[in-house]
């Protein structure tokens, strides 16, 4: 992993994944320990697009490494707004930085971005395509609940055609052997190429348009939001806005072990009531980012 | 039926150099622009819908005093993947092959996703082959499927 840059969950390995996470929880135990394992390494944080989540995850990871952060939260404060080309920006970048973590809005940059960079990559997100820190985040916040990865049934609620973050999680625990439910709207479903994926595999999946029963038989619930303007017709969106919502007394009946997690920011999806019931797992899985991304930089720029 | 005479007559014969054939008509000027013989400097012969049985109508090349590498000749295997070698040496035809699809692209065809940026900033498109019978095309970049009923030249 060392100086390799992290652009899409494919570059990693089964045993990339277990090393992640088992460096995540190092860190999560004794923090104090490693309060200057970053210092005097300078880590480019460039959001082309904004997201507020993400980034203050990564910014929170470098500091409580010890590291110093420099770069921009919007491309319009930059001189992409001048005109000049991602590689020239990046090509830039990496003569004042170790490292660079990226969001870009277009599908493919990070990867170009590795390729014209002269210090590794971290994709924070390209476009519809890849957000392999999320992925990762997940992986160890399931492993975490749950103890082990292996042999869980998940279940995945809201936008499966789009939601990036599902596909992620289904490729990375196809080492693990889970089984799926999915549930979403029709014109969400989960893509044709992924469900292909899981029964190459054989892994066992069913699909249905409800929450309720599913969730019974399931040991982590994965909520992402429904977004309106994904749907052609806003009718459809306003018919089933509320079929998907995850409502506290749906939990009664549950597995002891279940965990609710989403990937946030929440609209509506998860009733607020829910945040009180111990299976609510997803501010915590926000902290996971902290940690999981501290593993990730360390662990490229050889440090851990 | 076309005598082997008449065929003589519609296409002189090379002494030394390579005949690509059985190219689809309707790939002919790609296959060209791939190869990129309008930098080349000796003798092209370029036959245009031509008829054949298999095709209904075909191009054909004829390239006199040069051998591209199988390499080279690979790339038109996107578009003319029946196309068929041939490496003529004092008029007599001594090797055929066949093209076949290499395991990556790069170049040639542009990725069909409209937000990916190859089709955004200057970047060359990369693909990684999956399939070759149908042909299949990862891209690189996006990790978007590009298949053949959207192969678009660069």
């Amino acid at each position: 992993m060392k100086n390799k840059s992290l652009i899409s969950i494919h570059d990693y390995s089964k045993n990339d994944y277990l090393r992640i996470m088992d460096l995540a929880e190092e860190f999560e135990k004794n923090p104090r320990n490693y309060g200057n394992l970053l210092s005097g390494k300078v880590i480019a944080t460039l959001f082309f697009e904004p997201s507020t989540r993400t980034r203050l995850s990564f910014e929170s990871a470098i500091q409580r490494l010890g590291g110093s952060v420099i770069g921009f939260t919007d491309s319009s404060s930059s001189s992409v707004s001048k005109g000049e080309t991602l590689k020239d920006t990046i090509k830039t970048v990496s003569q004042y930085s170790d490292l660079i973590v990226m969001r870009h809005p277009i599908e493919g940059s990070a990867r170009w971005a590795s390729e014209v960079s002269d210090v590794p990559i971290v994709n924070a997100g390209d476009g519809a395509n890849q957000h392999p820190t999320q992925c990762l985040l997940d992986l160890y916040t399931i492993r975490q609940t749950q103890g082990k990865l292996e042999d869980l049934t998940i279940t995945m609620v809201g936008d499966l055609k789009y939601g990036r973050t599902v596909h992620s999680l289904i490729q990375a625990m196809s080492y693990f052997s889970p089984s799926f439910h999915f549930v979403s709207p029709e014109e969400l479903k989960m893509p044709n190429e992924y469900k292909m994926f899981l029964k190459e595999k054989n892994i066992p999946f069913n699909e249905s348009h409800e929450l309720g029963e599913v969730l019974k038989t399931s040991d982590i619930a994965y909520v992402t939001r429904v977004q309106k303007e994904r749907f052609s017709d806003p009718m459809e969106y306003e018919k089933v806005k509320n079929a998907f919502v995850l409502k506290n007394e749906m939990l009664e009946g549950t597995k002891s072990n279940l965990k609710i997690l989403h990937p946030l920011p929440r609209v509506n999806e998860i009733s607020e009531d829910v945040d009180e019931n111990e299976k609510a797992y997803y501010f915590r899985q926000a902290l996971n980012g902290v940690y999981a991304r501290m593993a990730i930089i360390s662990s490229i720029l050889g440090l851990k | 039926m076309e005598s082997k005479d008449m065929k003589e007559l519609k296409v002189s014969a090379i002494k030394e150099g390579t005949v690509i054939d059985h190219i689809p008509a309707r790939s002919l000027f790609k296959v060209i622009s791939i190869l990129e013989l309008q930098k080349m400097d000796t003798q092209i012969t370029i036959g245009y819908n031509f008829e054949s049985k298999r095709l209904g109508q075909k191009g054909i090349i004829k390239i006199s005093d040069k051998f591209p590498s199988q390499k080279d000749l690979n790339k038109i295997a996107l578009f003319a993947p029946e196309a068929k070698i041939n490496i003529i040496r004092d008029y007599k035809v001594v090797e055929k092959d066949n093209v076949q699809v290499p395991d990556a692209i790069e170049g040639i065809v542009k990725c069909m996703n409209p937000k990916c940026i190859t089709n955004q900033e200057n970047v060359k498109p990369k693909f990684t082959v999956l399939e070759k019978k149908n042909v299949t095309l990862k891209c690189n970049y996006c990790e978007k499927i590009t298949d053949q009923d959207h192969f678009e030249m660069r």
